[in-house]
């Protein structure tokens, strides 16, 4: 029982860091750029996505038995297109302003790939448990992602977060921030980033190994 | 579900009328649910563009009480609630007393970066525009969507004579009635938003209210 | 191994070297633009002193605070990040914000060149990335131009300039239209002797454009830029807009307003040429400037804005890979065709 239980959190923590699908693996770029203009929209497309992929993984892992491996993306789609279409009008007649700001991206979220990817890659090889806990942490960082690049957008492209202003009225627009290529600008100013963190860590874990070495 | 297992489906290759069945039912569930959600939401959904729709001709067209979708068929125009397709509608505005106000008019066409489209406010008799409002626009931030965000242009359409036609011209350079300024940085997104409206008269004013008068070089192509 | 008899001395090419560095090449470059800076300076006063010095500052730190620190010494002396400065700041208005302009040479250096991997290795023009992102970014601070700064008023720094970091502040004079502008939105043509001389608004460094060209001949002689370049942006511009002119010479600008106006100068010899962004070959090099001709001319007189030299050449740096490949001279002996 102990070792499952490690293993679940394993599974949890890799999509949040490890193996974040933006910063990682680099998928689903679609929505990544589109929507990230303000932390809200980020944020509710973080929600709409969190939703369908946590949804379609755990009806594939409960169904792998039955789906026919020869017909099997034609399968997953079906799930996802159907709970993305749910999504889709659930936000339009609950909160109509975010889903008019989101427009066509809610449609587009069944060609995210990192949610095809879940489902190919490991709901349809797992236990409902373990795909539901993945799909979980995936989500997660993705929207963890998704807010990073919102937030960093509207800080500098409104002077706001979540619209609340930070810098008064006399704050000069980074206009380019909310526009597209301020998307790909802050994207590729964040992996960047991560790379380089990632890097400092494996040498700082070199560094260490050096020293016990000599120590011995 | 008894154990772990890493197999997808089972050993022997099924057949294909099984691939067939399992694709069919699995559209067949799928569309049972879309159909289900799509009944549940709509009447939100539709009630709230009807709202938005509401509170955007209230807007142009200033002490209106109530609204009527109108269509123009057969030359003349008629009221009707259903929405057909190829079918160009306004909405009458009327009074408390139930007298006709004015017309608000759903236009669109080409701006800076995307269509842009907008609902207007037009009183034939008193041949002025009243108010102006952009439902939908990509422009660009900071110049172009100051046509919504600017206070002053979209005041400037509160009253504005249609005669010869409106005309966007560079800021404090207005002079007639029917010029309006142009927002600087923005020449093209406010001549757009003016080019628009002009177009949306031709249209129309021939088919609103024949009756009124008309000015001797109404364009009536 | 080494070889023990000195007589015979077998090294790898290059076999022929020269006294030419990319040090002299920054040099040259830089004294080419001295003129039309002090130009600068004389017409717009001690602000367009403070907005180069921004620039220049801005590029010069982050060349230095992302260099490693084995080749910072050898970065910072070579000169580039200094003119990368220098041509940012002379393709800015003088009523920018300081720290806009520090920020423009921080991004021309950053993602213009060291991203990339340095010196020698960028794709596009750094000082005119630096330009694009500033456009982009703060497209209201970019066109406000202000008028030339009457005798006694060298002094006078706008209050836009001292505007705190990310804060902006009202421009405090009356702004003026550049050339390209009043042709855009007007209609109305500018004098050629006013362009030649300088007595325009505009940018620092678009001003005057006999300064442009005395620079520009200065490299040519030294022979550090390639000659083509120049000659057939200027000319496809000439060709092109004469064309319009003469289908309708009320809705166009004349040949020679359309060479001297705007950026072009200072774009065509000072920033096209640049050895690193531009093709090699000498068939390339006539690709290259034709196609920024062809452009310039289209966005000028079909597009939004008034002025389109930076998107010219950064689309043709852009090209320049492919056009290298597809005009490189045939290897010797190899796939001779018959004639």
């Amino acid at each position: 029982m102990p070792r499952t239980k490690e293993n679940a959190y394993e599974e949890f923590v890799k999509g949040l860091w490890r193996d974040n699908p933006v910063f990682v693996q680099v998928l689903g770029m679609c929505p990544m750029l589109a929507v990230t203009n303000s932390a809200i929209n980020a944020i509710a497309m973080g929600l709409a996505t969190f939703f369908v992929l946590v949804g379609s993984s755990l009806l594939v892992s409960s169904l792998r038995r039955w789906i026919p491996k020869q017909i099997r993306i034609s399968c997953y789609i079906i799930i996802i297109a159907t709970f993305v279409t749910v999504t889709d009008f659930t936000l339009q007649a609950l909160v109509p302003k975010v889903h008019k700001e989101l427009g066509a991206f809610i449609p587009l979220i069944v060609a995210n790939c990192m949610i095809l990817g879940r489902q190919e890659a490991f709901a349809a090889k797992h236990s409902v448990r373990l795909a539901v806990i993945d799909a979980l942490g995936m989500a997660s960082g993705f929207m963890f992602a998704l807010f990073t690049l919102g937030a960093v957008r509207e800080i500098l492209g409104e002077g706001a977060l979540f619209g609340v202003s930070l810098f008064g009225a006399d704050f000069e627009p980074w206009i380019i921030m909310i526009l597209p290529p301020g998307g790909f600008l802050t994207l590729g100013l964040l992996l960047l980033f991560f790379s380089w963190v990632k890097e400092r860590k494996q040498q700082m874990i070199a560094r260490l190994a050096e020293a016990e070495g000599e120590a011995q | 579900m008894t154990s772990e297992s890493n197999t997808t489906a089972t050993g022997s290759e099924p057949t294909s009328a099984r691939l067939v069945l399992t694709l069919s039912l699995a559209g067949l569930l799928s569309g049972l649910i879309i159909v289900t959600i799509f009944e549940v939401t709509l009447p939100t959904i539709t009630a709230y563009k009807a709202q938005e729709l509401r509170k955007a001709v209230f807007k142009v067209l200033p002490g209106v009480a109530s609204m009527k979708r109108l269509v123009y068929r057969d030359g003349e125009l008629s009221h009707s609630d259903e929405e057909l397709p190829e079918q160009e509608a306004v909405y009458g505005g009327y009074g408390a007393d139930g007298q006709l106000v004015g017309y608000a008019i759903p236009a669109e066409g080409p701006g800076f970066q995307d269509t842009i489209s907008l609902l207007y406010g037009l009183m034939p008799d008193q041949r002025k525009v009243t108010g102006m409002e952009i439902l939908a626009s990509r422009e660009t931030p900071g110049l172009g969507d100051k046509i919504y965000k600017d206070a002053d242009f979209v005041a400037s359409f509160l009253s504005l004579a249609i005669d010869p036609e409106i005309r966007a011209v560079k800021k404090g350079r207005r002079s007639a009635p029917n010029e309006l300024d142009a927002i600087t940085g923005a020449t093209i997104s406010s001549k757009a938003v003016v080019r628009i409206i002009n177009q949306a008269n031709d249209q129309w004013l021939p088919r609103l209210a024949p009756s009124s008068p008309r000015g001797a070089n109404d364009a009536e192509n | 191994m080494k070889q023990k008899d000195p007589r015979l001395l077998v090294q790898p090419a290059p076999l022929l070297k020269q006294r030419m560095t990319a040090a002299q090449a920054m040099r040259d470059a830089s004294y080419a633009l001295l003129p039309v800076t002090l130009a600068g300076f004389w017409f717009f006063g001690l602000s367009a002193l403070l907005v180069l010095s921004a620039s220049i500052v801005g590029a010069v730190l982050t060349e230095w605070f992302f260099s490693p620190a084995d080749v910072r010494r050898e970065r910072l002396w070579d000169g580039s990040g200094i003119l990368t400065g220098l041509l940012l700041g002379l393709t800015l208005p003088t009523t920018i914000p300081l720290w806009m302009a520090f920020l423009g040479g921080a991004v021309s250096i950053g993602l213009g060149k060291l991203i990339w991997g340095g010196l020698g290795k960028n794709l596009f023009n750094p000082a005119l990335v630096g330009r694009a992102f500033l456009s982009a970014t703060f497209p209201n601070a970019m066109t406000t131009w202000a008028p030339l700064s009457q005798p006694g008023d060298f002094f006078h720094v706008h209050a836009s300039n001292l505007a705190l970091p990310f804060m902006h502040v009202e421009y405090d004079g009356i702004s003026a239209a550049t050339p390209l502008g009043l042709m855009k939105f007007d209609n109305e043509s500018t004098p050629w002797t006013d362009l030649i001389m300088g007595n325009i608004s505009g940018c620092i460094g678009e001003t005057s454009g006999l300064l442009l060209v005395l620079g520009g001949v200065y490299l040519l002689l030294r022979r550090d830029i390639d000659w083509r370049i120049p000659v057939s942006i200027l000319l496809s511009v000439a060709v092109f807009s004469g064309v319009l002119y003469a289908t309708a010479p009320g809705n166009y600008p004349d040949p020679l307003f359309s060479v001297f106006a705007g950026g072009l100068l200072i774009g065509a010899l000072y920033m096209a040429t640049d050895p690193v962004t531009s093709p090699l070959t000498p068939r390339g090099a006539w690709i290259f400037g034709i196609g920024i001709g062809l452009l310039v001319v289209l966005i000028r007189v079909y597009g939004g804005f008034p002025e389109g030299v930076m998107y010219a050449i950064l689309l043709m740096n852009a090209a320049t890979p492919l056009i290298d490949r597809y005009t490189q001279p045939r290897v010797f002996g190899r796939g001779v065709k018959s004639r």
